[in-house]
């Protein structure tokens, strides 16, 4: 168990020095980091002591060094745009970007297993292929074009909910959140659909493939046997067998949530770290994208690590497969 | 007669049994050909801007522009005709979508049969870049090269090679270890024949039919996705727009109740998506073995 978390996390740190790397030289090496690090609205004298500041007439192996050093300290300048700490904008973004992920992620699990189990119990019924087209449009609908759709039907055609912004927050241990007020709640109904659209999908064809093989399976016909309800049949026997791979999936695509919620957070204007990392694209706050960047790839090594290790408890047949590699 | 089928006249009997596969086929070929040969069907060269005149901007579909030509799906902010400009449009992104495909195709395919025919430490070497790859989604790799690297179409083509080589890489592995097991693979390497003319001769075309469908597949996901970036705004850059853009273009007028702007791209968008999907799904059911007769 230990070797495992242990070459795990070697991996880790493989990953995130790669990354480094690969971000180094797109900042320092392809672009000119004067020009990427430096406001181009500084005056000579200004852009002289942060080029000295920033070491940047230092050669190119001790720059690396230096932008380590200064990225472990989590000091990555200052946003050209709002004036303050990069990682401080970022940070004070992330809780809403984690609200909008649970929020979908949780509908996605609320009606994705439910509508898998109901279609995989009557493939042959014209619900069942209802749901399963559905999914199939889920899939490959652009999740912006979906966004848009939503946009048009139930905020400009119907009026029923809000097109953009997050609405009033409320403080839930020092931390704003939108679930708390009715108002809130209904700002945060279309991006939540929208970025729960393709999870949901995943989780409808997942739940109905596993379901169809558990009810082939002996130890379900002998619990009809026994004459138990269908109700126990199904939520004991069938659910308890298909949840492993359900869960594993959940936890991996919880990352995939984040990085989606780019695409959703732009569309409804939702005030988040993936609208700031576009917005800062588009006006070239650097230090911004640079901190993003870095973050997010932090965030990514860290939920795949722990999918890793929570894979490996819940999974007996994983850790002997380790044991013996 | 089957057995004096040749395995093409086949795949063609078996393709042609579904009725929404060929419709799906039909429909891509008319886009492809719209694609091809928009600069010869377009109503109006939606670039040239001496074509084009700004009192007839935001016109609803089917007004009359100044000049006399008909904006069958209406006019977009800058006076153009959306139609022409979703013609415009296919070019960019099916361009887009099958040349970032071939290339990811290529990587792949070399690097899938060198780890499965060297093995040892060049496969785990390539395996382990494969799974870095795959842990990370692809919209988040192609937003950080496109965030350190900027607009371009070429960039584009380049973030989205990077988001999908692994997935060929990975299966083209997993196809010739299959393959290298089998007999006549055994057959070759007892005729001691070179091994550049047993990998390229006799792994290769073996290992093709899985990535062919795949290949189709993420056609489409490579629309997709350059369309959510070029959406985003850091994908295809405003002067050779793609229907992601010119959706993004027409946004602002959405919430207006101008809806023609971004509704008729996003429309042929959907129609481009949706059809690839149709004749991918046919194309694995016909190309899988395990489902023969």
């Amino acid at each position: 168990m230990l070797a495992v978390i242990v070459r795990r996390l070697l991996q880790s740190v493989l990953v995130l020095f790669l990354m480094s790397l690969l971000v180094f030289v797109g900042v320092y090496a392809i672009g000119n980091p004067v020009d990427i690090l430096i406001n181009p609205q500084a005056d000579q004298a200004d852009i002289a002591r942060t080029i000295a500041a920033l070491g940047l007439d230092q050669p190119l192996w001790q720059q690396y060094l230096i932008f380590l050093r200064q990225a472990l300290s989590g000091d990555l300048g200052k946003s050209f745009a709002y004036n303050i700490p990069a990682i401080q904008l970022i940070l004070e973004r992330m809780p809403a970007t984690l609200e909008l992920a649970l929020a979908a992620t949780t509908l996605a699990v609320a009606l994705g297993i439910p509508l898998g189990l109901w279609a995989g119990l009557k493939p042959e019924s014209w619900s069942a292929r209802l749901i399963m087209t559905g999914s199939i449009l889920g899939f490959s609908l652009p999740t912006f074009w979906v966004g848009l759709m939503l946009i048009m039907v139930f905020a400009i055609g119907l009026g029923w909910l809000p097109a953009s912004g997050r609405g009033p927050t409320t403080e839930l241990l020092g931390i704003p959140v939108s679930f708390l007020s009715w108002e809130g709640i209904r700002h945060l109904i279309l991006p939540a659909i929208n970025l729960a659209l393709f999870k949901l999908s995943l989780l409808i064809r997942l739940t109905r493939s596993g379901t169809r093989e558990a009810l082939l399976q002996d130890y379900v016909k002998f619990a009809r046997a026994k004459g138990l309800s269908e109700a126990r049949v199904l939520g004991v026997h069938v659910l308890k067998n298909i949840m492993v791979p359900i869960v594993t999936v959940i936890g991996l695509e919880f990352g995939s949530v984040i990085a989606f919620a780019i695409v959703t957070e732009s569309i409804f204007a939702w005030p988040g770290m993936g609208k700031l990392i576009i917005d800062s694209i588009n006006v070239l706050d650097r230090p911004v994208i640079v901190a993003y960047l870095l973050i997010i790839v932090v965030l990514f090594v860290l939920i795949n690590l722990a999918v890793d290790i929570a894979y490996s408890l819940l999974d007996p047949r994983v850790r002997i497969d380790e044991a013996k590699g | 007669m089957r057995s004096a089928q040749t395995p093409r006249a086949r795949i063609a009997a078996d393709f042609a049994r579904s009725k929404l596969a060929l419709a799906g086929l039909a429909l891509l070929l008319i886009i492809v050909l719209i694609a091809l040969f928009a600069p010869l069907i377009s109503p109006q060269n939606p670039y040239d801007l001496a074509q084009l005149d700004v009192q007839d901007s935001r016109l609803p579909p089917g007004s009359a522009s100044g000049k006399g030509l008909t904006f069958w799906l209406g006019s977009d902010d800058q006076g153009r005709d959306i139609l022409s400009g979703i013609f415009y449009g296919l070019r960019i992104s099916l361009g887009v979508g099958a040349a970032s495909t071939l290339c990811a195709v290529f990587i792949g395919l070399a690097l899938g049969l060198c780890a499965a025919h060297y093995g040892g430490r060049t496969d785990s070497v390539i395996m382990r870049l494969v799974d870095i790859q795959l842990s990370f989604p692809s919209i988040l790799i192609a937003l950080i090269l496109l965030a350190l690297l900027g607009q371009g179409i070429g960039k584009t083509i380049l973030a989205l090679i990077m988001a999908q080589w692994a997935y060929y890489a990975r299966s083209v592995r997993s196809a010739a270890l299959i393959e290298r097991k089998k007999e006549y693979i055994e057959a070759a390497l007892c005729l001691a024949l070179p091994p550049a003319r047993i990998v390229l001769r006799h792994l290769l075309p073996n290992c093709l039919p899985p990535v062919l469908v795949i290949a189709t597949v993420q056609v489409a996901a490579a629309i997709a996705l350059e369309a959510t970036l070029s959406y985003l705004g850091i994908g295809v850059p405003i002067t050779e727009p793609s229907l992601g853009l010119l959706i993004k273009n027409g946004f602002d007028y959405m919430l207006s109740g101008e809806y023609w702007i971004s509704v008729f791209p996003g429309i042929a968008l959907v129609l481009t998506i949706v059809s690839i999907n149709l004749v991918a799904d046919q194309l694995r059911d016909v190309l899988n073995p395990r489902l023969q007769k």
